[in-house]
């Protein structure tokens, strides 16, 4: 029987959560790296035994692990992270130039084909790549010399390149997003960017259509159709048909479009789901009931999901890369809190139990279906 | 030899049990102990001193015979109950909560 594994980075180490297809009974392994903060757990979509872990620390800094065993047995890797060249220059949060800096990798995106493959989005905002399985790192420099890089800025949780998507239908199409540049697109792997945020509207920001300066929280991609993406921005739910050239805000009927992940059914393109949050001054759900939304029709109209999610006193929230689906024929769906709590859907959203209840606070979810 | 006791985490990365042992060959610095510490335990690099400058982490200590040695030059001469083995060269995290 098919299987689902949930990688789970936490503030305090990674849990691996394992179960079959009827996704009743949980294995839970962990913690690893215990006290370290884990930005990211993610697996090749080549060799579902080959993992990468984002491991970092305040005293300590960057730590890569890899895993050759689906995360059994994992081995630091390389964690030199040096800027293309002179690294130049940002904005800083008063507007005054500030060094480029890595602080952290936020993201690891491995290949689609290759399991020695695999890029990271980085704070200070740069897309980096390794060839070897993770021991060399070498920056992608066109990201952040782009015209626009010296005005970028970063927003309350740092300048980080959070979002990296591979498009699987046209080779070298790749998209990122950078909290808070936006989103941009390269079709060259990764070689030259552009910034792809026409439609977007920041009302926290002097120019609100300004082509860059947007804080996009999350993107998503249905395998299937690549030209439609999803965006999740600090306020507004977004969508694109035609690969991020202009947006079109779907935020709808949802009680706040503030929130943080956002999220594809793994068989229904159309089929969407976020998790809404009050607003950008409390991070927490409205009212105190915590509830995922879903739209079957690639957004404007979104349904709660409840049954099973707490419905008063809950005042945790669910950050941009902890929500993830597996691909069984009932669609899994995947979300962590910084709460500790880690809830699964085995039918779409329509009922959910927490896998596990007490975990330090989430950061990331992924999710592998397993043959 | 020389004796180098790291912080938890850092023994965890490492998988270190204890103290660490070290042969240096020459003078005895804080610069030449983490760099044969570092030879052996490659994970390490990155972790004590920044991979871009080689300065010290800024919530990592070096300490040796109740000194904070961590403003010292990394090529000034370490004590010499550090160079006989007598006395531990101690990597230490700052304290913190959380």
């Amino acid at each position: 029987m098919r299987g689902v594994r949930v990688l789970v980075g936490t503030r305090k180490g990674a849990f691996v959560l394992c179960s079959d297809g009827k996704r009743a009974r949980w294995d839970i392994s962990g913690p690893y790296f215990g006290g370290w903060e884990i930005y990211h757990v993610k697996g090749s979509p080549a060799d579902p035994d080959r993992l990468y872990a984002s491991q970092s620390s305040g005293w300590s800094g960057q730590v890569i692990q890899r895993s050759d065993d689906g995360g059994a047995t994992w081995e630091p890797v390389g964690n030199q992270f040096s800027y293309d060249g002179v690294p130049g220059t940002h904005q800083w949060y008063d507007g005054t130039p500030h060094p480029w800096e890595f602080a952290r990798v936020w993201h690891l995106e491995p290949s689609l084909d290759d399991p020695d493959t695999v890029y990271a989005g980085v704070e200070d905002a740069g897309l980096f790549r390794s060839t070897d399985g993770g021991h060399q790192w070498e920056e992608l420099p066109g990201l952040r010399g782009h015209d626009s890089a010296s005005s970028w800025q970063p927003g309350a949780g740092g300048m980080c390149l959070h979002t990296i998507i591979l498009d699987p239908h046209q080779p070298g199409r790749m998209f990122a997003a950078i909290s808070a540049a936006g989103a941009f697109r390269s079709d060259d792997a990764g070689e030259s960017w552009r910034p792809v945020n026409h439609g977007l509207r920041s009302e926290g920001i002097p120019d609100p259509d300004a082509e860059v300066g947007h804080c996009v929280h999350r993107l998503a991609m249905h395998a299937s159709r690549p030209s439609v993406l999803y965006m999740q921005k600090h306020w507004d739910v977004m969508r694109s048909d035609d690969a991020g050239e202009s947006w079109r805000e779907v935020s709808g009927n949802l009680p706040t479009d503030f929130g943080f992940p956002i999220d594809v059914h793994a068989h229904e393109p159309d089929t969407v789901y976020v998790v809404p949050i009050t607003s950008d001054a409390e991070h927490f759900p409205p009212r105190g009931k915590l509830r995922v939304y879903r739209s079957r029709t690639g957004g404007d109209e979104w349904e709660p999901l409840t049954r099973g999610l707490p419905q008063e006193h809950c005042y945790v929230n669910v950050l941009r890369d902890a929500m993830a689906v597996d691909c069984l024929d009932d669609c899994g769906i995947y979300f962590g809190t910084t709460g500790g709590q880690v809830y699964a859907s085995a039918d779409a959203g329509d009922s959910w139990t927490p896998i596990v209840r007490d975990l330090p606070a989430v950061l990331s979810v992924e999710l592998q279906t397993l043959p | 030899m020389i004796r180098v006791v790291l912080p938890a985490h850092l023994r965890t990365l490492a998988r270190i049990g204890g103290e660490v042992e070290l042969r240096v060959a020459g003078q005895v610095t804080q610069r030449s102990v983490l760099d044969a510490l570092e030879a052996r335990y490659p994970m390490l690099r990155g972790t004590i001193r920044d991979h871009q400058n080689g300065r010290r982490r800024a919530f990592i200590r070096f300490f040796a015979c109740e000194q904070d040695l961590s403003h010292e030059p990394p090529d000034s001469v370490l004590p010499d109950a550090v160079a006989a083995g007598t006395q531990p060269y101690l990597i230490v995290a700052a304290m913190a909560g959380g």
